[in-house]
């Protein structure tokens, strides 16, 4: 793997090809080759410590206060802000329930539509970059601007969505209104950008499985969609765990879409009765407009302890399910 | 989220058979309803382009009108003067920005992450294993756990509502070093490494002189995803640019979804304009990214 230096480039006896090295003190050599490694990775490090690392430690230590910039002093309160927060803040579920309903909303279609799309790419095709560029292309937009389109496709009265529902005879939906309509509203902004994607990942996987596979299952009589399920999906079990663990670490930090759904100003309410403020949306709420930042901390850290236990367990499901089959 | 991936570990290809290609062949035609659902799939994925180009060419009365319009009008022009002029969304101000925001991040992204890359790939080191492995770590937390002590950080230097709180602590990310050290590892050769330091190159020529020149093709994917996504960023210019008067252009597009009125030819001609950066990177790149993206689900 990696390179012997030491044995390659010894100081002395200088090996007869070197040209330039001669002008070179051979300590300058040796200090190159042992620290200047360090050197070509510390920019990394530097903002991770600054821009990274201390936040993260400061959050914890601001979750057990009560600072807010409104305080002249600040007191160290020990969990109260975790105990509040866990028993006693409906709105904070509120945000959970909404944000994993939108979760499982958007992924679960997201990720079958996506294995679907890339099956249909796995085929024999004409016009297969056409194909891909054309899928890939919602990628381009930003999160701002997919909620803005979306946004009118669903407006109440003059909506594209509302107007295909009157064609075919059914009434229209008030899209923010309602929970569960809003909720399908913004996964759907959030599938149409993610689905192309995912497609392309699961594409790329596909085709490294091998053919003859797929020819001894249809020598054995297996349908396609028998194919489809006993030799693609446990083939990919990597690929799909790893799209599901990306999927969690966005889904569950979903803000901008649920943001701008709403026009004018209020965005991070989500809607009228918070109906779907997610847990993001609840910790800028608590940081900007409440100011109790010792509690935003709180916020902050329960927000990443549920990403990272969702994370486990969608592995441990997708390995699970996967086996299985 | 981001546009970009780690790369997932998937089972090599087995090496294909040549006489069985053509039974396989066979096995993997397109039946009707493959191309069915690829017709519609592509139709879903570019209706709200078009949908976005037929409001933005309409009027606002024309755009709220039932039933909705469904060909572009000739208010296009209008709309986008209208939208560049507005003196709430400073979106000529927010595009300038997103191009030098976007633009800084991206070169030393680059040049950053192709460094560290060769030297995790390619350099001894005491600690190099416990190290990426912080660099793979980094990569999993989310923005928001720290986002509270970073605007206060960004309150201290004085940063609030200007470029600098959106760009230096983005210039390199985990992502970028990763992927370059992947690449790096298959595609320089130790006998090349091992032959620039014969001739006395120290490692920074060798660097510069071997490793960066071969790791072109790598470095322009990385940089076409990272310009995408730093120009798409919401969340954290949302936090800190809360003074509409200096935006990135996704902030300039929320000021204009603020706005008491909701004049919608004016917001979709401003998504546009948004968008036609990110677009003309495609046309021109397309196979590059989507390369990248589906070589990056590959290579482990």
């Amino acid at each position: 793997m990696s390179l012997d230096l030491h044995a390659t480039a010894p100081p002395e006896p200088r090996p007869p090809r070197a040209r330039t090295s001669h002008r070179r003190a051979s300590s300058a050599t040796k200090l190159d080759l042992k620290y200047s490694p360090y050197l070509y990775v510390l920019p990394f490090f530097l903002l991770f410590a600054v821009f990274s690392a201390y936040p993260i430690v400061y959050t914890v230590w601001i979750a057990l206060t009560d600072r807010s910039p409104l305080n002249a002093t600040i007191s160290f309160v020990g969990l109260d802000n975790f105990v509040e927060l866990i028993t006693d803040d409906p709105q904070f579920w509120n945000a959970v329930v909404n944000t994993f309903g939108m979760f499982v909303l958007s992924t679960v279609p997201q990720l079958m539509l996506a294995l679907m799309l890339a099956n249909a790419l796995n085929r024999k095709l004409r016009a297969q970059t056409f194909f891909r560029m054309a899928i890939a292309m919602p990628i381009i937009t930003s999160t701002a601007v997919v909620a803005l389109i979306f946004s009118m496709i669903y407006a109440k009265d003059f909506g594209l969505i509302n107007w295909l529902l009157d064609a075919v005879g059914l009434d229209p939906i008030d899209w923010r209104a309602n929970r569960f309509a809003s909720w399908f509203a913004i996964s759907t902004m959030v599938d149409w950008r993610w689905v192309g994607y995912n497609a392309l990942i699961y594409l790329a996987a596909m085709q490294s499985i091998s053919k003859d596979m797929y020819e001894a299952a249809a020598l054995d009589g297996a349908s396609r969609r028998r194919q489809f399920w006993s030799i693609t999906v446990p083939q990919l079990r990597p690929t799909i765990i790893f799209t599901l663990i990306i999927s969690t670490i966005g889904g569950l930090q979903l803000f901008t879409e649920p943001l701008l759904f709403t026009s004018g100003s209020g965005g991070l309410s989500g809607g009228s009765e918070g109906q779907f403020q997610t847990i993001t949306m609840y910790l800028l709420d608590v940081m900007n407009q409440r100011f109790r930042w010792g509690y935003a901390g709180a916020v902050a850290l329960v927000l990443f302890v549920l990403i990272a236990l969702m994370s486990t367990i969608n592995y441990l499901l997708a390995r699970r399910i996967s086996s299985d089959k | 989220m981001t546009t970009t991936a780690l790369r997932p570990p998937t089972r090599p290809a087995a090496p294909a058979k040549v006489k069985a290609t053509h039974r396989a062949e066979r096995l993997f035609k397109a039946s009707p309803l493959t191309w069915f659902g690829l017709v519609l799939g592509v139709f879903l994925s570019l209706f709200p382009f078009y949908w976005m180009i037929v409001i933005a060419s309409r009027t606002n009365d024309a755009a709220n009108s039932w039933p909705p319009p469904f060909l572009p009008g000739g208010k296009l022009g209008e709309n986008i003067e209208r939208v560049l002029a507005n003196g709430d969304a400073n979106v000529v101000k927010g595009l300038m920005n997103s191009f030098l925001v976007s633009g800084t991040i991206t070169i030393a992204t680059v040049f950053f992450g192709s460094l560290a890359g060769f030297a995790f790939a390619k350099l001894r080191f005491r600690g190099k294993n416990a190290l990426l492995l912080i660099i793979l770590a980094s990569m999993m937390v989310p923005i928001q756990l720290g986002v509270l002590p970073l605007y206060i950080l960004m309150a201290k230097l004085d940063w609030l509502n200007t470029m600098p709180s959106v760009t230096v602590p983005f210039l390199i990310g985990g992502f970028g070093i990763f992927m370059m050290r992947q690449y790096a590892e298959q595609a320089v050769p130790n006998e090349l490494i091992e032959a620039a330091r014969v001739d006395g190159c120290s490692t920074w020529r060798v660097y510069w002189h071997v490793v960066m020149p071969a790791l072109r093709p790598a470095a322009a994917v990385l940089g076409l995803l990272t310009f995408m996504e730093q120009w798409n960023q919401f969340f954290w210019p949302f936090v800190v640019l809360a003074d509409p008067s200096n935006p990135t252009v996704q902030i300039s597009l929320r000021s204009l979804n603020t706005a008491y009125f909701a004049d919608n030819s004016q917001i979709f001609a401003g998504t546009l304009i948004a968008t036609l950066p990110l677009f003309i990177v495609f046309v021109l790149f397309g196979r590059q990214i989507i390369g990248g993206i589906m070589e990056g689900a590959v290579k482990s």
